[in-house]
């Protein structure tokens, strides 16, 4: 891995204050609680290699689950190789790979975006749709889905990006509002109004049809994950994706060194929504459906929890806070409806057994006491033991 | 002729809904330079605790609505004043963890409402006159939609005097126009983020109230459908921008309601108008230049 931009985190404090009206301080701002890490590997050799065989060993791990007879209670509802802990397993794979693809926009761009649902829904909408309506095999389907979504995300990228920060959040959630509404109204009957719609399975392989081939579905959402973060991964170490980086730092050092702000941008947003597009596709294959739900601000809001809850700035949070919520919303719901919250009095039955509060709640206590997100913590914590043993040795 | 006559009063009425919210997310955004997600979340509840009061001292009179709109600026003030003092404050200047920590609230918010009310729509009661409609020009207009132009206007002009008539309406005007030139007064701005939460909260309950009329029902995702359509009128009013915001709600209002009746696409229309003013003028009709 090449090393990414480290930038030293100017004190907060010493900044004090100074006229944040502008948008551009808003984005300055974020770029300057990020703390981007050093890759660690890029100095040791060692290391590296020792970081490549433990993500080998995980990979080779998640790919043999489906195989395996692994029991977590508590956390699985199944063994792993029965289909409902596979779904589950592949959700939050799924939920982790869209959670990757925002990372690009806020992590690396700085871009504070309320529409990524839009080209999540358009991967899984536009899948849907075209299947339904076309008659392609699905190859060829998902092929044109992500055109679709190549050129939505170029013309609303376009428009959105004329402004930065706060207004820039705006105007994106407005056009992600604009594709919410639309699939509500069902045009034409393609979108199924608030029922959502499903594939027509004549263009579907059978290897990905039905409960008990929920194991390829499994392997499906695993490539993708894989893919999405060799994706990232590149994106984020090529010229554009530094470039994007030293604008989220300071566009106007970028303008003044004669690099333009806007085409690094633009293109960090198009690989976004694609990706996000793509993982769209594999959802909608996997849950045999989609709902307006994925198209909505709710959705951006959740993939914005992930990120934030894993740690903005860092790929790997993205990744472990969109399995971290995805397990927790899933876990909560299944809390809220036991008879031990049952028994409790209103006052605390009452938020127990609505999952989206205990996820809010804890989002609001993340943001005040834990910035950084998780993978800050493990940091920082990992900052005080290395200097605790230095100590001792001294 | 009488059909566009009410479309642009229920459309008026529509952007007087939307100024209720926009107002205070465009005070917010001007002093502060927060975008408060948790504005929803002020109207709804001034909504549901208006209504939960109406029903208890008896719906159905003008003595209960009024009570209620007075109940609704309390209820929606107070919960901003403390989502400001409790939230807000600690994360000072730091304004994207400031809006996460908005969107955390909102989230958290709306469950609660869904646990205490339900997912599904409450219906409202007002006086009896709000059923009946009034005769203009032709025109049979639902009179509910006099009231809530008749109380957003006032809300306007209360807001305009306070702050061109009061000290500390001065000390906000002066901050969102430079806020560290206020502060290098001498003067704590702080006293006037907590105002303006206030004012913006209490705006935004009696929106929440008008909006359950207007509508005919409350339910927990009121705030937040009239809350992206505020985002949008604050945005193509001008970030921060009083006149803007009043002058966009009831352009973005009307032109939604004529669309919406003739084409069935008011939605875009004004997404679209977001779009063009975007193009053309990135700082909004009456936002400061950048």
């Amino acid at each position: 891995m090449s090393p990414e931009p480290t930038n030293t985190l100017p004190s907060e404090e010493s900044t004090g204050e100074r006229n944040n009206t502008s948008a551009v301080t808003a984005v300055d701002k974020v770029a300057r609680r990020v703390r981007v890490q050093p890759a660690r590997g890029a100095k040791n050799p060692r290391s590296k290699v020792e970081a490549w065989t433990l993500g080998l060993a995980g990979l080779l791990l998640m790919a043999a689950l489906p195989l395996l007879n692994l029991s977590i209670p508590g956390i699985l509802p199944t063994p792993t190789y029965q289909p409902g802990s596979l779904q589950l397993l592949a959700m939050c794979m799924l939920m982790a790979a869209a959670a990757l693809s925002y990372h690009l926009l806020i992590g690396v761009a700085g871009l504070l975006s309320f529409g990524h649902a839009l080209y999540f829904g358009a991967g899984s909408y536009g899948l849907a749709i075209i299947l339904n309506n076309f008659g392609l095999p699905l190859l060829p389907a998902m092929g044109l889905t992500l055109v679709v979504a190549l050129v939505l995300s170029t013309f609303t990228g376009m428009v959105a990006l004329r402004v930065t920060g706060i207004p820039f959040a705006m105007v994106s959630l407005a056009f992600a509002q604009a594709g919410s509404v639309l699939v509500r109204r069902n045009p034409g009957g393609a979108t199924g109004g608030e029922e959502g719609v499903s594939p027509d399975t004549a263009g579907i392989p059978d290897f990905l049809i039905g409960v008990a081939n929920t194991r390829n579905l499994y392997w499906l959402s695993l490539l993708t994950l894989l893919i999405v973060i060799v994706v990232v991964t590149w994106v984020q170490s090529s010229r554009a994706g530094h470039v994007a980086a030293a604008v989220r730092e300071n566009e106007l050092r970028v303008r003044v060194l004669g690099l333009q702000p806007y085409w690094a941008k633009l293109l960090i947003f198009v690989v976004a929504g694609v990706l996000a597009a793509a993982v769209g596709m594999v959802f909608v294959l996997l849950q045999s459906g989609t709902v307006p739900r994925q198209v909505s601000a709710d959705f951006t809001i959740t993939l914005l929890v992930m990120v934030v809850l894993g740690g903005v700035g860092s790929k790997w949070g993205a990744v472990i806070g969109g399995v971290l919520y995805t397990l927790l919303d899933q876990r909560l719901s299944a809390f809220a409806n036991s008879s031990a919250v049952e028994s409790l009095p209103a006052i605390l039955h009452v938020p127990l057994s609505e999952p989206l509060f205990i996820l809010g709640a804890l989002f609001v206590l993340v943001v005040l006491f834990m910035p950084g997100g998780l993978t800050g913590a493990v940091r920082r914590l990992r900052e005080r033991l290395s200097a605790n043993s230095v100590a001792k040795r001294n | 002729m009488s059909t566009l006559i009410l479309l642009l009063i229920t459309g008026v009425g529509l952007g007087a809904l939307y100024f209720l919210v926009a107002s205070g997310l465009s005070l917010i955004y001007g002093l502060m330079g927060v975008l408060n997600f948790a504005h929803g979340a002020f109207l709804t509840l001034g909504a549901f605790v208006s209504w939960e009061m109406s029903r208890r001292i008896g719906e159905g009179t003008w003595l209960t609505f009024i009570i209620t709109l007075v109940i609704g600026a309390a209820v929606g003030g107070v919960f901003a004043a403390l989502t400001e003092f409790a939230l807000i404050r600690p994360l000072y200047n730091r304004h994207i963890e400031q809006v996460l920590v908005t969107v955390g609230l909102s989230l958290a918010a709306v469950a609660i409402f869904e646990g205490v009310w339900g997912t599904d729509s409450q219906y409202t009661k007002g006086p009896e006159w709000f059923t009946r409609t009034t005769d203009v020009l032709g025109a049979q207009v639902p009179n509910d939609r006099f009231v809530t132009i008749i109380v957003a206007a006032l809300v306007l002009l209360g807001v305009v005097l306070f702050l061109k008539k009061t000290r500390y309406g001065m000390i906000i005007r002066a901050g969102v126009e430079n806020r560290s030139m206020v502060t290098a007064l001498g003067i704590d701005v702080r006293k006037a983020f907590t105002l303006v939460f206030t004012i913006g909260g209490a705006a935004a309950g009696i929106g929440g109230v008008l909006a359950s009329h207007y509508f005919g029902y409350v339910s927990p995702a009121l705030g937040g459908s009239l809350l992206i359509f505020a985002f949008i009128v604050t945005v193509i009013g001008g970030l921060g921008s009083l006149a803007g915001a009043a002058i966009a709600s009831v352009v973005v209002g009307v032109l939604q309601q004529i669309t919406n009746f003739y084409w069935g696409m008011g939605d875009f229309v004004v997404i679209v108008l977001l779009a063009v003013v975007l193009l053309t003028k990135p700082t909004g009709l009456m936002g400061k230049t950048a």
